[in-house]
């Protein structure tokens, strides 16, 4: 009997050790693939490395669904009012001529662009699908500049690892990892079904991220700031979606 | 042995019982880390469905649409027509975080379980149905034993009837795998890579609605499967799925 407890305790001890080393191996190899979300901490922080490191190695490069025209709403819905800022509430008075969308951070030549600047880059349509995050949803057809070109414009530096946007609208601000940042999807979104982005749907400037869930889609945008470090940003959790109890990524 | 708790008072000093194995550790450990995680994707999953009880079919919907069926309760958005007078508490951020952290956990133990099914020969032995209990004679038999509520028979405490392996396959097989994989299809980043998951489905609205209906069937084999266990003897089946031990009384001879 004491053989045998004994040869289970080194099989369990070698079992355990490299169940460790296993879990410290994987870590390693997860942060340096960038598979961690800046909200890892906490007790739901398991499910969510699990699901973004799942996401980001099966859909780093794919593309969000686009409809034919026939399947647009005919009735989106426009969730929340208009923004009661004193200083949105000015730019609309001057139907947004003076609106502009700064960009700073890890970039060589910062900038800032006004609404003409972006509607004279090269621009995209896509009908896409907009779900929000308590189960409705919508298509659309969305036009602007994809975000990959203002990035390309401000030349952001080879350490930089997200992109972090903000909204006229106080407490609301977000951030994108670099896949989602690049990808030809990600608009820096100022028209809406042939028109102009009514103001219902974050319009004059709102980034559409299609690939996750409406929230991520921040309405209003005026500053994007490139960084390596989310940290440095409100609570460090990544946006401000986690600090009100929401998860950083929402691709599901 | 033969724990005296489950012996009435007046019982001979040896008990007319035989102990013998019938869960085996893997089956009782995926069992009760897969109830933890069913508790918790139920509570979850209705607390996330109060946000919008709406359900629609296709590919989008929402409170301008007309809903293919409402759920007559409260939502916890005041932007949702409900006809209640109140709104609900917001709990969607922290149930979606626990939504998705038990979804993990439950088919991580239910890849674990069915590829241990496969090669201990539990499916074969424990679940797959005999040829000979595959005749309408004996869903006749099975089906008016039930409807009779008789008692099992004493050798039906450490094996499954016709019935009851075809409902734990059907659950098994069919709606775990039917829910996770509705689950994955209202996912904007899953559905950009795999977009015929959802279009097979009818599209994201509908994936969701048929996510809610398969949840709706496992509530109601959950429900009946607790009911049998009460029915069957409560205590002896929650032991024999603890201990591993089924406590059965010896036929008489």
């Amino acid at each position: 009997m004491n053989n045998i407890s004994r040869r289970k305790l080194i099989t369990a001890g070698l079992a355990a050790t490299a169940g460790a080393s296993g879990l410290a191996v994987a870590g390693g190899m997860a942060r340096r693939y960038g598979l961690i979300p800046p909200d890892h901490g906490g007790i739901y922080g398991v499910g969510e490395t699990l699901t973004y490191a799942a996401q980001r190695i099966l859909t780093r490069h794919s593309l969000a669904r686009e409809f034919p025209r026939s399947e647009i709403s005919k009735t989106p819905f426009a969730n929340g009012a208009a923004p009661k800022e004193e200083a949105f509430l000015r730019l609309q008075h001057g139907a947004f001529a003076d609106w502009r969308l700064g960009v700073d951070g890890m970039v060589a030549r910062p900038a800032s662009f006004s609404l003409a600047d972006l509607k004279s880059y090269p621009s995209r349509s896509q009908i896409t699908h907009l779900a929000c995050e308590e189960g409705w949803s919508y298509i659309a057809e969305w036009t602007g500049a994809p975000l990959s070109h203002i990035l390309h414009k401000v030349g952001i530096l080879p350490q930089a690892r997200y992109v972090v946007y903000f909204s006229i609208e106080r407490d609301w601000w977000d951030s994108l990892d670099m896949a989602d940042a690049w990808h030809p999807q990600t608009l820096v979104t100022y028209g809406m079904n042939g028109g102009e982005l009514p103001v219902g749907h974050g319009g004059p400037l709102r980034l559409r991220v299609p690939r996750q869930l409406g929230y991520k889609s921040v309405k209003y945008i005026t500053r994007l700031t490139v960084t390596d470090d989310l940290k440095r940003f409100g609570q460090g959790l990544g946006s401000a979606a986690p600090e009100g109890g929401y998860a950083w990524y929402a691709g599901i | 042995m033969a724990d005296s708790a489950c012996v009435p008072s007046y019982a001979p000093a040896v008990p007319a019982t035989a102990v013998t194995a019938r869960h085996s550790a893997l089956v009782r450990v995926t069992h009760w880390i897969t109830t933890l995680c069913f508790i918790a994707l139920l509570v979850t999953g209705a607390e996330i469905v109060t946000s919008h009880p709406r359900f629609y079919w296709g590919e989008a919907g929402n409170v301008l649409t007309p809903p293919l069926f409402k759920l007559p309760i409260p939502a916890s958005r005041s932007s949702v027509p409900t006809g209640y007078g109140y709104v609900l508490r917001d709990q969607n951020g922290w149930s979606r975080y626990l939504h998705f952290q038990a979804a993990w956990v439950a088919v991580l133990t239910g890849l674990l379980y069915t590829i241990s099914i496969l090669f201990t020969g539990h499916l074969r032995k424990g679940l797959l149905p005999a040829q000979s209990d595959l005749s309408w004679r004996a869903f006749a038999t099975s089906i008016a034993n039930h409807l009779r509520f008789k008692r099992p028979s004493a050798a039906e405490a450490w094996s499954y009837n016709v019935l009851q392996r075809l409902s734990y396959l059907f659950v098994i097989f069919v709606l775990f795998p039917l829910v996770i994989w509705t689950g994955l299809a209202m996912s904007p980043a899953i559905a950009s890579a795999f977009p015929s998951a959802v279009t097979v489905l009818g599209g994201q609205q509908s994936a969701r609605t048929i996510h809610f209906f398969v949840s709706v069937f496992l509530v109601l084999f959950l429900l009946v499967h607790v009911l049998m266990i009460c029915l069957a003897g409560f205590s002896r089946r929650m032991r024999a799925m603890i201990t591993g031990r089924a406590v059965t009384p010896m036929e008489r001879t």
